[in-house]
C-alpha cells in the first residue's frame, strides 16, 4: 500500500489497480444494505462463497458484498456483471446456480424482474422499471464497490476530483465552482452550499471545522445511510475538497451510534484514506493538512439539528441553541463550522470533476442536480432512488414506484418525514423541486417520500408523526415540549371519537405558536404535517369530530 | 463600548452594544414577561415568554428578547397581536401543569389566558430550569438536574449530592416560580436520606 505523494502518483496507482482488473470478467455483487441485510443477505453471501469455492470459480469471477443497490422490497438483491443483470429475492439455495450460469454467461429467468400486472420480464438494470427512470450519479457506483476496499473506489475514478482540486485549482476556484453549480443543501433546508462555505471561509477565526451530518433520523428516510454505508469514500472525498475550499483543518463525520455496519465502513474508509495519504499531513503533496474524526450521537433525533449536533461534538447534551449567530460563523467551540448533509458532500466530487455547467444542466430552474429519495409506503416498488430534480412526482410514484399495489388508488403523497407535509394526489404532477414543494406544504426535507393509498386515515398520519416527534423533543423550550404534546393529545382524542368542536381552533393556535415560538427547527417545523392536513384534508378532520359526537362522544 | 440606538415600542432607546433586547427594554421601563430569566444566570431561552417582534433591514422576525443582541436601528415591538398570542398560548400550556402558580395566574390575567384551555396534567413544574441552572452556575454544586426529554422531562435532585449540599443552601426554593423545587427536594430527602431533619442541622 503506497502513501501517495502527488496527484500523478494517485493516477499511476489507479492505472495499476485497473490493469489488474478486466471489465469483461464476470462479477457477482450481493447487496448487504439495511433492507437486504434484514432479509438475511448475509446467508446469501455465505452461500455464494461456498458455491464459488465448490465450483473453483474464484479465479474466473469477482465476488463482492456491497452497499445498498436500491430496490429494497425485492431483496436480497444480486447484480451480475457484465451487463448488470438483476436478480431479485435471491435465496441461499440459488447461489450455486447463479455462479454456474454466470460462468456460462446465461441468465436465470426465474430470478429476473417480472412486472406484477403485465408479467413482462426485465433482465438488465437498464430495463428494470424501478431503475430505468433514475439518474444514478451518486449511488450508481455502489453495486461496483466493496465499501471496505478503497481500491474499488479508486477503480471507479475515486479521489480524482480531490487530486484535481488540490493540484489544479485554488481553494477559491473550488468554492466558485460549487457556488456556480448552485448546489443546494440536501439535508432539508435547501440553502446554497457554496454560500455557506463562503461564510465559513470568510469568518475571521483561523480554526475552522467542516462536518458531515450523517445523523439521518427523519421518518421514512434511509438514503443517507445507503450512501454513507455503500460508498463512504465518495462522501469523504467531498468533505476533503470542501475543507480545502473553506480552509478547515479538522472535519467530523457525525452519525448514528446504532448502525454498526455504517460505523465500520466509515472507520475503514478513514483509516485507508489516511494510509494512502488522502488524509493527514500534506495531502497528495499539496501542503494541505486535514484530519477527520468520526463522532456518534447519543440516540436522539434532535442530534441532527445543526446546533445540537455541534453541542454534541463538544461533549455536551445535544440541546439546540438559538442561532442568532450562524454556526457557519460560530459553531463548534465557537469556531466557524460548516455543516452539510451526506448527500450534499457526495455531490462535490462530481461537480469538481464534471464542472458546474454539467451540474446545472440537470434539474429544474432553481433546484439543480439529482436528489436521493427514499421511496416507501403504499407503493409497489420501494427503496432508495436517485432522480433528476424537476422530475414530476407522477414519474416517481408510478413509473419508478410502480403505483399503489392491490388495485387501490393513491390518496396522498407525504414528503419530508415527521417535519414534512402531505399533499393530495391531485397534485401529483408537481415537479420535485425545493421551492415548489415547500410552497405546496410538502417540503422535500431530506428526501423521504411516502405514498399513501385511499384507505389511509389522515388523522392517524398526523398523530403518528407527532407521536414520534414528541418523544424526540429535547424538552428545553415550552412551545415545542408542551405544544406538540397538546397537539398529540387532541389528535388522539379526535381519532378515538372524543374530538370536540373547538379542537380545530385549538390546533390552529398550537400549530401557529409552536412554529413561531420554538427554539430550533424541530419545534418550528413539527406542526408542518398537521398544517398540511388542515390545508388539504380538513374535511376529514371535521367529519371525524362530528362522527365522534354522533356516536356519543364529547363533541359539543 | 459605544452606545447604539434602537427603537422599542416607538421609543428610542440608547444602550451599549452587546446588550440584549430584554435588558434594553427593561432599562427603558418597558416590561417583558419572563419565567426562565434570572439576572445571575446565563440566558437560556427556554420559556419563550419574552418573545418579541423585531424588524431589521425590512425583515420581521419573532425572537426571544433575552438572547437577541441589540443592533443599530433595530425596531422592536413587544405587544403585537401575534406576540400576545404566543404568550397567551404558552401561559395556557404551562397552566395545564401548574394552574395555581401565582406568577402564571398574574400573567394569565394580563394576557387573557384560559387556565382550562388544555387538559390538565398537574406536575407543578414548568421546567424553567432556574433551580438547575442556579445550582450549576451560581452554587456550582449540580445537586439538581434535568432527567428525560420532551414532555417526560423533569427536574431531579441527585441524592448523593443533595444529602451533602442542600441542607445549608436551599436557595433554589425562593427562585422557583411554582414551589416545585422545594417539593422535589423534600421528596428526595424523604426517600434517600430520611432522619436528617430529626437530627437537626447541627450534626452533619
Amino acid at each position: 500500500m503506497p502513501k501517495l505523494q502527488s496527484a500523478a502518483a494517485l493516477e499511476d496507482y489507479r492505472a495499476q489497480v485497473l490493469s489488474a482488473r478486466d471489465p469483461a470478467r464476470p462479477s457477482i455483487a450481493v447487496c448487504a444494505g439495511a433492507a437486504c441485510g434484514g432479509l438475511d443477505s448475509a446467508a446469501v453471501a455465505a452461500a455464494f462463497s461456498t458455491a464459488i469455492e465448490k465450483q473453483a470459480a474464484a479465479a474466473k469471477l469477482d465476488f463482492r458484498v456491497t452497499g445498498c443497490h436500491g430496490f429494497c422490497n425485492k431483496g436480497p438483491n444480486v447484480i451480475v456483471g457484465p451487463g448488470d443483470i438483476c436478480y431479485f429475492e435471491v435465496k441461499p439455495e440459488d447461489a450455486a446456480e447463479i455462479v454456474a450460469c454466470t460462468l456460462k454467461g446465461e441468465v436465470i429467468e426465474r430470478l429476473v424482474y417480472q412486472h406484477p400486472v403485465t408479467g413482462e420480464k426485465a433482465v438488465h438494470m437498464s430495463e428494470v422499471p424501478f431503475y430505468k427512470h433514475q439518474m444514478r450519479i451518486l449511488i450508481g457506483d455502489i453495486p461496483k464497490i466493496d465499501p471496505m476496499r478503497i481500491t474499488d473506489y479508486l477503480a471507479v475514478g475515486g479521489y480524482s476530483a480531490l487530486a484535481k482540486a488540490l493540484s489544479k485549482m485554488t481553494p477559491v476556484e473550488v468554492l466558485d465552482e460549487v457556488k456556480k453549480a448552485n448546489l443546494r443543501g440536501r439535508g432539508g433546508g435547501g440553502f446554497p452550499a457554496g454560500l455557506k462555505w463562503e461564510t465559513t471561509r470568510n469568518a475571521p477565526e483561523k480554526t475552522k471545522y467542516v462536518i458531515v451530518n450523517g445523523h439521518e433520523g427523519e421518518s421514512a428516510a434511509f438514503m443517507d445511510r445507503a450512501m454513507l454505508t455503500g460508498n463512504p469514500h465518495k462522501v469523504l472525498e467531498g468533505l476533503i475538497i470542501g475543507a480545502y475550499a473553506i480552509g478547515a483543518q479538522q472535519g467530523y463525520i457525525y452519525t448514528r451510534h446504532d448502525s454498526p455496519q455504517m460505523a465500520l465502513h466509515i472507520q475503514a474508509a478513514l483509516a485507508q484514506a489516511a494510509d494512502y495519504g488522502l488524509l493527514g499531513k500534506n495531502i497528495l503533496g499539496s501542503g494541505f493538512d486535514f484530519t477527520v474524526e468520526l463522532h456518534y450521537d447519543v440516540g436522539i433525533f434532535v442530534s441532527g439539528e445543526s446546533s445540537a449536533l455541534m453541542r454534541s461534538i463538544e461533549g455536551h447534551a445535544p440541546e439546540p441553541r438559538p442561532k442568532y449567530i450562524r454556526t457557519s460563523v460560530s459553531g463548534i467551540w465557537d469556531k466557524p463550522s460548516n455543516l452539510n448533509n451526506v448527500e450534499t458532500w457526495a455531490n462535490v466530487p462530481e461537480i469538481i470533476n464534471r464542472g458546474a455547467d454539467w451540474f446545472t444542466s440537470i434539474g429544474s430552474e432553481k433546484s439543480k442536480g439529482t436528489k436521493l429519495v427514499s421511496l416507501s409506503g403504499h407503493v409497489a416498488n420501494s427503496g432508495v432512488i436517485e432522480v433528476p430534480m424537476g422530475m414530476p412526482l407522477r414519474t416517481i410514484v408510478f413509473d419508478i414506484g410502480g403505483g399503489v399495489p392491490g388495485g387501490k388508488a393513491p390518496k396522498a403523497i407525504h414528503f419530508g418525514g415527521a417535519m414534512g407535509g402531505s399533499i393530495p394526489i391531485s397534485l401529483i404532477d408537481a415537479p420535485l423541486d425545493f421551492d415548489g414543494m415547500a410552497k405546496l406544504g410538502a417540503p422535500i426535507g431530506a428526501g423521504g417520500l411516502l405514498v399513501m393509498d385511499e384507505d389511509t386515515d389522515m388523522v392517524e398520519v398526523a398523530r403518528y408523526l407527532l407521536d414520534f416527534l414528541v418523544k424526540e423533543s429535547c424538552g428545553k423550550c415550552v412551545p415545542c415540549r408542551e405544544g406538540m404534546y397538546q397537539m398529540l393529545k387532541i389528535l388522539t382524542n379526535i381519532k378515538e371519537g372524543r374530538g370536540r368542536k373547538f379542537d380545530l381552533e385549538r390546533l390552529a393556535d398550537l400549530t401557529e405558536v409552536t412554529s413561531l415560538g420554538s427554539l430550533c427547527a424541530l419545534g418550528k417545523t413539527s406542526s408542518d404535517p398537521l398544517k398540511s392536513m388542515l390545508r388539504y384534508f380538513k374535511d376529514e378532520y371535521e367529519a371525524r369530530i362530528a362522527a365522534g359526537a354522533a356516536a356519543g362522544g364529547l363533541a359539543t | 463600548m459605544t452606545d447604539l440606538v434602537l427603537q422599542i415600542d416607538g421609543k428610542d432607546v440608547s444602550v451599549p452594544a452587546g446588550t440584549t433586547v430584554l435588558q434594553a427594554a427593561r432599562q427603558a421601563g418597558i416590561p417583558i414577561p419572563t419565567l426562565c430569566h434570572h439576572e445571575q444566570l446565563e440566558d437560556y431561552g427556554g420559556c419563550r415568554l419574552c418573545m418579541v417582534e423585531v424588524e431589521s433591514r425590512g425583515r420581521k422576525n419573532h425572537v426571544v428578547s433575552c438572547l437577541y443582541p441589540v443592533e443599530k436601528g433595530l425596531v422592536v415591538r413587544t405587544r403585537t397581536e401575534t406576540v400576545d398570542k404566543i404568550r397567551r398560548v404558552i401561559i395556557e400550556e404551562l397552566m395545564a401543569h401548574a394552574p395555581d402558580a401565582p406568577e402564571l395566574k398574574r400573567l394569565a390575567e394580563e394576557y387573557g389566558a384560559d387556565r382550562n384551555r388544555f387538559e390538565k396534567e398537574s406536575s407543578f413544574c414548568v421546567l424553567c430550569g432556574l433551580c438547575v441552572r442556579y445550582c450549576a452556575e451560581v452554587k456550582q454544586k449540580h445537586a439538581v438536574g434535568f432527567i428525560e426529554n420532551g414532555p417526560k422531562r423533569e427536574i431531579s435532585f441527585i441524592p448523593e449530592i443533595a444529602a451533602k449540599e442542600c441542607w445549608d443552601c436551599q436557595e433554589c426554593f425562593a427562585i422557583c416560580p411554582t414551589s416545585y423545587a422545594q417539593a422535589a427536594y423534600f421528596l428526595t430527602e424523604a426517600l434517600a436520606f430520611p432522619g436528617r431533619r430529626k437530627a437537626g442541622a447541627t450534626s452533619a
